[in-house]
């Protein structure tokens, strides 16, 4: 090979250039495969506000909305339950709301706009199952406490504000959603007030 | 004129060579037993899965709306619909059944253990791609478990810290599991993932007959050249690739030899096999959900979700973890174990036999915990059970812990050179 004639320099140098080259093609063509996989313009469409009216929930009750296919729970909290929020607060992971789970104006003692009506996504924080409620006969799962949500998959505890009890595999308070209410009954999730 | 035809193939491709080399020529141990069934049983539960797969993609319409209608259409309307779909879905649990024994083959023998790590990591990835594949597959029908059971799962990406949240949302295409989750998860169930499966497969074979096939008694019939005496080698033809840099010693040629024994081991598995694929294809609710046999609805999570039965002692793993996150580096970290392996296990005997107590007792505990926290994996979480799963748990860690301590030093048996007759 030595009397071959070789430039092995300029050899070096085409190899790493043609790598640089190609790798830069290489991570260019990458980029529809990837983004090819975000939401499409359809399914981003399908993510519009939705009305709800919540003038005939009855005290106790829970209605389900449907959100961006995600189940909205609703329920109109009766004054005992809302009193009793604070009563337990030693038992939850994040009483006062510090993590990002909801919109500025429901990071209170509520989690809501008006004291009465909590609005979460359905959605145990844990891995996406939906939460049953149990109105009346939580005791069951939590000592004291009346009313509240058991997720069934792997039996995470929220209180009626939504907020994950210690010792369960959920790490965060139930998300709330952006929402706002347009007149006394009606509700609009997906939206803050004066955002519409 | 057949002679004539191949020696014109061979002259342009080497196939008789091949064919040799890999099967009439290649010199297996002559002491195989019953655990060495399931290489080739995966094999054929390979070609079923591909060959029922291609057929029921005929008839199945990857689609949101569609996906569950053209699945009752396949059961009632399309002839033999019921039959391929049944040997599809029996088959993925078969699957799982002969890789499960096939890995404890492996655990047993040492078959794991230089110089087979890369086989052994060939074998894993396998794994790893068998369980993506299983796990999209089980998306396709759009029952409420196929659609719950997916929800859990692409939420646990949603654990890792900043990025969690838009890979879920990535991975779904959606806010919301939906047809556009159904259709990706098609896509790479039906071309991606099987491609990749028969590359893995192919490799793993190759890896395989490079070092040469272990045996129960963890012993080489491939010993330097010119160490054993000519009347002691085997009288069998082996192809020169192995005969020139080895003396083969206790070997039988693969074809005929094995492939007679492994019909045997086809025929007793395909018994079982057409058994539950007759008389139980839904496997007692555990192959096939219960809750699967209504659509998928993302406002109604079933009672309870339970994985599909071969996923169940890794998500027990997940969810007796009191936190998001290291549930699910807890769970992930139980594949990765099992990825490191050769290098945990120190010892330098192969086979149980001539190993210590420690490792026989390590052995026994691994498999008991192995199966108690898969039926965990099946059952609603209780106080109780998620206790007994915690310790089941640390039984399956714990043997590879323990396993890295006592094999450095480990009283051994003396290991015969030659298989006895």
């Amino acid at each position: 090979m030595s009397n071959v004639p070789v430039n092995n320099g300029r050899r070096r140098f085409l190899t790493a250039a043609t790598a640089v080259v190609g790798g830069a093609g290489v991570v260019g063509v990458a980029v529809p495969f990837i983004g090819s996989w975000n939401p499409s313009a359809r399914a981003k469409a399908a993510g519009a506000p939705v009305e709800v009216n919540v003038g005939k929930i009855e005290p106790g009750q829970l209605i389900r909305a449907e959100w961006r296919g995600k189940p909205v729970y609703v329920v109109r909290r009766t004054e005992e339950t809302v009193n009793s929020l604070a009563k337990h607060d030693d038992k939850l992971r994040d009483p006062n709301s510090e993590e990002a789970q909801q919109p500025d104006y429901a990071t209170n003692a509520y989690r809501s706009i008006k004291p009465e009506f909590l609005v979460a996504l359905g959605v145990c924080t844990h891995l996406g199952c939906a939460p049953t409620y149990h109105g009346g006969d939580y005791e069951q799962f939590v000592d004291g406490v009346k009313d509240g949500f058991f997720c069934p998959c792997h039996g995470s505890k929220f209180d009626m504000a939504g907020r994950v009890f210690q010792g369960v595999p959920a790490p965060l308070n139930l998300m709330v959603p952006e929402h706002s209410f347009t007149n006394d009954n009606t509700l609009l999730i997906g939206v803050s007030e004066g955002e519409a | 004129m057949l002679a004539n035809f191949m020696a014109w193939i061979d002259k342009r491709l080497p196939v008789t060579d091949a064919w040799n080399k890999h099967v009439a020529q290649y010199p297996a141990p002559k002491n195989f037993n019953f655990w060495y069934f399931f290489g080739s049983l995966a094999m054929l539960v390979l070609v079923n899965q591909i060959l029922t797969g291609v057929w029921l993609t005929m008839s199945y319409e990857p689609s949101g709306d569609g996906a569950f209608a053209s699945v009752e259409y396949i059961m009632r309307d399309v002839d033999y619909g019921w039959l391929l779909r049944y040997m599809h879905s029996t088959g993925a649990s078969a699957f799982f059944v002969v890789v499960y024994l096939h890995m404890m083959r492996g655990l047993m023998y040492g078959s794991y253990q230089k110089p087979r790590e890369l086989l052994w990591i060939f074998g894993m990835l396998i794994f790893l791609v068998l369980m993506a594949e299983a796990f999209m597959g089980y998306l396709l029908p759009w029952g409420n478990m196929s659609y719950w059971g997916a929800q859990v799962i692409i939420s646990l990406f949603g654990a890792i810290p900043v990025i969690g949240d838009d890979l879920t949302l990535w991975i779904r295409g959606d806010y919301v599991i939906s047809g556009a989750t159904l259709n990706r998860f098609f896509a790479l169930h039906v071309i991606a993932m099987p491609l990749v499966l028969v590359i893995l497969v192919f490799l793993h074979i190759l890896a395989l007959h490079e070092v040469g096939s272990n045996n129960p008694e963890g012993t080489d019939v491939k010993q330097p050249k010119g160490s054993v005496k000519p009347e002691e080698l085997s009288k069998f033809k082996f192809h020169k690739q192995y005969t020139d840099k080895y003396d083969i010693v206790d070997a039988i040629p693969f074809h005929p030899y094995y492939s007679v024994k492994d019909i045997m081991g086809v025929a007793g598995f395909l018994i079982l096999f057409c058994w539950v694929m007759f008389f139980a294809p839904e496997g007692g609710g555990y192959f096939i959900e219960a809750p699967n046999f209504e659509p998928a609805n993302g406002l109604k999570t079933p009672e309870h979700i339970a994985p599909v039965w071969y996923f169940g002692p890794f998500y027990t793993i997940l969810r007796v973890v009191p936190d998001k996150l290291l549930g699910a580096i807890a769970m992930f970290g139980a594949i990765i174990v099992l990825f490191l392996l050769p290098w945990f296990d120190r010892g330098v005997v192969k086979s149980v036999k001539y190993r210590s107590k420690w490792h026989l007792f390590n052995l026994i505990q691994f498999a008991i915990c192995f199966i108690i926290l898969g039926v965990l994996g099946t059952l609603p979480a209780t106080p109780v059970a998620n206790l007994i799963g915690t310790i089941a748990s640390f039984g399956y860690f714990g043997f590879f812990v323990a396993l890295w301590f006592y094999s450095k030093n480990e009283k051994c048996k003396p290991v015969p050179t030659r298989i006895s007759h």
